[in-house]
């Protein structure tokens, strides 16, 4: 049984309007989007801005609620949960996210943001073992326990994403959600965070659910991608299979489009035509048949279904073969 | 005569009573027709750089302690404000990070193209320039969005329209700081298509700066990379990706990912980037430099030039 089961999950908001008879309109951020995380496993969601990757995270700890579809943990529908019950079940799954800078509380100390879900969770009731935890989990993340009694202020970004993430173990989850956690990080620092969740994962079994617009780095840490385009799945599949020999053509262009260090490395670049359609108003037929240099007539007016092309690599593409 | 040549500039800002240095000693020279890329983190003074060369900074808070900037031979330090505004615009063009902060919200793009064509070539001050200068950035019909306001329009073609902007006085120098560091990979590379092109076909010169290595391969000829405020490492594009000769260039390298080439680990470089002000003594890299030794910590090092004509500020390069 997989531990996280994503099963026709759809987001939509409100958009402010309608009225007057005319139907409100809606933002389709995510829609009909399934998927599973295996126990320990680290899975890369990617795609560009607007795509619904941040609101899929989102939707997978119940932060957003979900308007359609399952969101099953562990074999339970957490969809249909009680907020109390809820709160329970959040042990098992946390969220690191983007920006270090606003995610901490600046008038807690270090050591307080770490104590407050252990207070929360009753995971350790007296103060000496909370302090014991608290020691454990700078140490994981490669801070020094000595750090505990500083304000966020103090810190520098890598230092706080650390922070960061060593709030999310407290709890001793089996899944983390990461939204872009090294995004906003200087590039000589990135590298620090992401060796730390691959040591996690690999080291605790943590699963991971990473979701970044950066290839390169989803390449480094995940087994497995799954590609977003306009709040849907376009490809999904192991990450050297997708990286190497993409799909879908719009996987294919977002491979081609980033930068490379190595100026032999003779690839083709696909420049893509035009900008991401408006999620208010998706168009017909394949969401990327306006950008596609491949689509023929069907693709504007058939929605392509996933299909598996070899075993776990599925795409939603009618030309892909 | 170099198009640019900055000799040891030295740019320090007011910070709490006190001069805190961001630029120091900084040297580097642009040809006519060139495109130098000048590589950083946050905070290594390289948006600074380059905003000095218009004399963009306003002083105080920033002063411009030391050095000389010739563009075409002129000191831009030493100019009055005529002098000034024939060079900006007239040499050199800037496009900046944010193009949704960089255009005025409550004028029409085909109005603030204008405004720079009254300016710099008022004889062409006209819709059908506006037109071809949109098309040349690639905008899809021109002759509507030239009736868009700027929140009307993608991050992508804002950037066409602030690059429209930039080359419509016909600069020598187009300066672009973090051009696609706020657009998607895809938007990324069509703007980046965009600008190979045009200094291709308007043989312009360019500055780019950038924090991604990964831009400076398709399009550099040169690059100088900066850390705490210095160069540490210039060398032509292609030399520099392959034979990082600076340990902190190396480490850079390393530390990033690379699409179809992953690794097993990454390298990361301990600690963090030191901020203006606390700068160490001696090298400003040693505290987080794999082959350091105990006399970097003093003795900070000079910008020596090696045989092959490359910069180097380490007295212990990599072969």
């Amino acid at each position: 049984m997989p531990l996280l089961e994503l099963d026709q999950v759809q987001v939509r908001f409100p958009l402010v309007g309608g009225g007057w008879g005319r139907p409100a309109r809606q933002v389709h951020a995510v829609e009909d989007v399934s998927f599973n995380v295996e126990a320990g496993e680290a899975v890369g969601l990617v795609g560009e801005s607007g795509c619904g990757k941040t609101t899929l995270g989102r939707a997978v700890l119940r932060l957003v609620e979900p308007t359609a579809g399952r969101v099953r943990f562990d074999g339970e529908d957490i969809t249909a949960l009680s907020r109390s019950e809820l709160r329970k079940r959040r042990r098992q799954f946390q969220m690191v996210f983007q920006d270090p800078f606003s995610s901490l509380n600046p008038r807690l100390t270090v050591g307080q943001s770490l104590s407050e879900p252990l207070e929360i969770h009753g995971l350790a009731p007296t103060a000496a073992a909370r302090n014991t935890r608290i020691n454990a989990l700078l140490e994981a993340v490669g801070l020094h326990p000595d750090h505990a009694g500083r304000y966020p202020h103090e810190f520098s970004g890598g230092q706080r994403q650390r922070i960061g993430i060593a709030r999310a173990l407290a709890v001793e989850p089996r899944l983390l959600v990461c939204d872009e956690p090294v995004s906003a990080l200087d590039v000589s620092v990135q590298a620090q965070v992401v060796n730390l969740l691959q040591d996690l994962q690999r080291k605790r079994g943590l699963a991971l659910l990473f979701i970044s617009h950066d290839l390169a780095v989803v390449e480094h840490l995940c087994k497995r991608v799954v590609v977003l385009y306009l709040g849907r799945v376009v490809e999904i599949g192991p990450t050297p299979a997708v990286c190497r020999d993409p799909a879908h053509p719009y996987t294919q262009a977002l491979l081609s489009a980033v930068p490379t260090m190595d100026a032999e490395s003779g690839r083709r670049r696909i420049i893509l035509r035009g900008d991401v359609p408006s999620p208010v108003d998706p168009p017909a037929g394949c969401a990327f048949h306006q950008r596609c240099p491949l689509a023929e007539a069907r693709c504007r007016v058939e929605r392509p279904a996933l299909r598996e092309l070899k075993p776990g690599h599925w795409t939603a593409c009618h030309l892909a073969s | 005569m170099p198009l640019l040549a900055i000799h040891d500039l030295e740019v320090d800002f007011r910070l709490n009573d006190r001069w805190v240095r961001v630029v120091d000693g900084v040297s580097l020279e642009i040809a006519t027709g060139e495109t130098l890329c000048l590589v950083g983190e946050s905070g290594c003074g390289k948006s600074v750089t380059a905003l000095s060369i218009g004399r963009l900074l306003p002083e105080p808070p920033a002063r411009y302690s030391a050095g000389r900037i010739e563009v075409e031979g002129r000191d831009v330090l030493k100019m009055d404000g005529k002098g000034l505004r024939s060079v900006r615009g007239g040499v050199v063009s800037y496009i900046f990070q944010e193009p949704g902060a960089a255009l005025n919200p409550v004028h029409r793009v085909g109005a603030q193209i204008r405004e720079v064509l009254k300016i710099h070539r008022p004889e062409k001050a006209t819709d059908a320039e506006i037109l071809r200068l949109l098309t040349e950035v690639g905008i899809p019909d021109p002759a509507e969005r030239i009736r868009c306001y700027p929140h009307e329009l993608s991050g992508g073609m804002q950037q066409r329209v602030m690059i429209a902007m930039a080359i419509a006085t016909e600069p020598k120098l187009l300066i672009a700081d973090e051009p696609t560091t706020a657009l998607d990979v895809t938007i990324q590379a069509q703007i980046l298509d965009l600008l190979l092109d045009l200094k291709h076909r308007l043989g312009m010169a360019m500055l780019l700066i950038t924090h991604n290595l990964g831009l400076v391969g398709g399009l550099a000829d040169r690059v100088a990379v900066m850390y705490a405020g210095q160069i540490v490492e210039t060398a032509p594009a292609h030399a520099l990706l392959r034979h990082p000769r600076h340990p902190y260039t190396r480490a850079l390298i390393q530390s990033v990912p690379e699409l179809g080439h992953p690794r097993e680990r990454l390298l990361a470089i301990p600690g963090t980037v030191p901020t203006p002000g606390d700068w160490p003594e001696g090298c400003r890299f040693a505290p987080r430099c794999p082959k350091v030794r105990e006399s970097c910590h003093r003795a900070a090092p000079l910008l020596d030039r090696l045989p092959d004509g490359r910069q180097v500020r380490c007295p212990f390069p990599n072969p």
